[in-house]
């Protein structure tokens, strides 16, 4: 266990140096940076000056050593655009998004589930052809359009939920938070309804299939020979084995919420990452993108790193074969 | 004869799934309107003097105020609805064709190679598979897109924005080609013919080329399918971001992005014809999708 876990995280160690080597190439080759910091009536002489005094005239292997330990103090630079430092932009940005993309996470996984559990028990019944056919729609619906028609139903003809911003914020520290206030609630509900949804159609038919292929397996297959009752046999034998993959889901959804999060944002006007990290590529703030991607591989690898030793920890197979 | 065979069965089932039916017969609507918009399109989009001010926001022919001149409405610059839309879907279908086409050959060409050859170039494409895999596409093609916006000057960009959107989905969707490419010559690589035409001597290229690739046809088209409908709403999503396709040559998600806009007053025509249109089409490519799925695994029926 030890082994696998230390494995594991020198695994991720180097997936976030490539991440860093690639945001860095962003810096290194896209654009120049001199020639957005400085004006047209900067001497040539003060320019390479310039460039001197920031170490762009340094080797490359240099340059990456040097922005690889900027990132690990948290030292990300400044926006080309906005000329603040980014670490303070994403910080203040980033409790925006994590509320969002838990709430929709929750929403996915408190309704998929069972709904998952319900189709697979019950694959004939009226409901569960209507909710398989809703997934169906579900998944073709683009999630800037599901936003649109909440939008328009909710805000516009019922008048009932604000649509757009996050509404009343509480400071904790520096963390700035809408679950606290009734208002911030009321404007968090539709964004999140629009990123869940399309998580939990996936959510729901992951499920499903897990829970059908289960049923299937011997020891069900014997557990129903032996005449256990069927509640026993769908709930204590089955559900428990359908659920060891629902931690991967988990694991592979919040990549797809971080994504999302970024249409959705711009739908509601949402203050976080996502509308941040669209800006900057609107207006090529070369930083700010590289130091968005870094932020990003951090939270996707630090999900993953946890999905995998979770499910060690759980599944007892996985640890007689420790090859992986 | 095998394939005889599929295809009778596949008609029989066609035949017998309304929803499949229906869907094929909206998908070729929706293909033809766009392929022969410039011919049947009441007035061209792109003209600037086939359209006036003076016919701004008029409201779809059956409502009231409404002119038969312009079945669906029109915009705030006058321009006919029905024209923008089967522009746009032309727009946005030619886009998604091109990208799926290039995904499917870079994909399929690194799925079959790493799969027929293994060893290191099978280890660093599904590295680079995996990386990418864990990347959502949207995120993927955002990076893309704003990395070519950092590299090529301004002009250049604005020209050059349809190539770019076009490679930008593209590589974020040639993965799921590629690892299905692989895996299936992994099932067929172990198989009597494919030994025997290694020991008739053929080349490697003759065997992937001739012998492999079309036993793995099946389960390529379903993902080509699938993907063709990821590939609508990528397309659609980046437009809608704006850093798709600018106002002046609207896809459907450009003309969606517009309509918003008009979400507050009463024009809706501008905002929710465009979408509708937008869902029909892929919902009805993904049951095609599914349709096809059902078909050649035969064990999910």
């Amino acid at each position: 266990m030890v082994a696998f876990a230390v494995k594991r995280l020198i695994q991720s160690v180097f997936v976030m140096l490539a991440v860093a080597f690639l945001a860095f190439s962003l810096f290194a080759f896209v654009g120049d940076p001199i020639a957005q910091m400085t004006g047209v009536e900067t001497s040539l002489e003060d320019q390479d000056r310039l460039r001197e005094d920031l170490g762009l005239n340094d080797p490359f292997v240099v340059q990456f050593t040097r922005f690889t330990g900027d990132m690990l103090r948290g030292e990300f630079g400044y926006s080309f655009r906005t000329r603040e430092p980014i670490g303070a932009m994403i910080l203040s940005r980033l409790p925006a998004t994590l509320e969002l993309g838990t709430v929709a996470l929750l929403i996915s996984l408190i309704v998929g589930i069972p709904a998952g559990i319900y189709t697979a028990l019950r694959p004939r019944g009226v409901i569960s052809q209507s909710l398989l056919i809703g997934t169906l729609i579900g998944v073709s619906i683009p999630t800037f359009v599901i936003g649109i028609l909440l939008i328009f139903l909710f805000g516009v003809q019922l008048g009932w939920l604000p649509t757009y911003g996050r509404g009343g914020t509480v400071e904790i520290g520096w963390w700035r938070s809408s679950l606290f206030t009734a208002q911030g609630w009321r404007s968090l509900i539709l964004p999140a309804i629009t990123l869940g949804l399309f998580q939990l159609t996936l959510t729901m038919r992951l499920v499903r299939a897990q829970m059908m292929e289960v049923m299937r397996t011997d020891h069900i297959r014997f557990a129903i020979a032996r005449g256990v009752p069927w509640r026993s046999i769908r709930y204590r034998h089955a559900l428990p084995n359908t659920m060891i993959p629902v931690i991967t889901i988990i694991g592979l959804q919040f990549g797809g919420v971080i994504a999302f999060s970024i249409v959705t944002e711009s739908v509601f006007q949402w203050p976080g990452m996502g509308l941040l990290f669209l800006e900057s590529i609107r207006f090529v703030d070369i930083p700010v993108m590289s130091v968005y991607l870094v932020v990003i591989a951090f939270f996707f690898v630090v999900i993953n790193l946890a999905v995998d030793l979770l499910y060690v920890a759980i599944d007892p197979r996985l640890r007689v074969k420790e090859s992986f | 004869m095998l394939t005889r065979l599929m295809r009778n069965e596949g008609v029989w089932l066609f035949t017998r799934s309304p929803a499949a039916i229906l869907a094929a017969i909206a998908t070729l609507a929706i293909v033809a309107g766009a392929a022969f918009a410039p011919w049947i399109a009441p007035t061209n989009p792109y003209d600037l003097a086939s359209f006036s001010l003076i016919d701004g926001l008029l409201p779809p022919a059956w409502e009231d105020g409404g002119s038969p001149r312009f079945l669906l409405g029109t915009d705030d610059q006058g321009r006919d609805m029905l024209s923008s839309i089967l522009y746009g879907a032309r727009l946005s279908l030619s886009i998604a064709a091109m990208a799926m086409a290039v995904a499917l050959l870079l994909g399929v060409g690194l799925g079959l190679a790493a799969g027929y050859l293994g060893g290191r170039f099978d280890a660093i494409v599904m590295r680079i598979a995996d990386v990418q895999l864990a990347l959502p596409a949207i995120l993927t093609a955002l990076l893309i897109d704003g990395i070519s916006r950092g590299i090529l000057p301004r002009e250049m960009h604005d020209d050059l924005r349809v190539t770019v959107i076009t490679l930008a989905i593209a590589l974020s969707l040639w993965v799921n080609f590629a690892r299905t490419a692989r895996a299936s010559v992994f099932v067929e690589r172990s198989k009597d013919y494919v030994s025997a035409a290694i020991m008739m001597g053929q080349h490697p290229l003759r065997i992937m080329l001739r012998h492999i690739l079309p036993n793995i046809v099946g389960p390529l088209l379903v993902i080509a399918t699938v993907d063709l409908a990821s590939a609508i709403l990528l397309e659609a999503t980046l437009s809608f971001l704006g850093v798709g396709l600018p106002a002046d040559s609207p896809s459907l998600g450009t003309l969606i992005r517009i309509g918003m806009q008009y979400l507050l007053s009463g024009e809706w025509w501008i905002l929710w014809i465009p979408t509708v249109f937008l869902v029909v089409l892929v919902v009805a490519i993904n049951l095609l999708g599914d349709f096809l799925r059902d078909l050649f695994n035969p064990g999910m029926r």
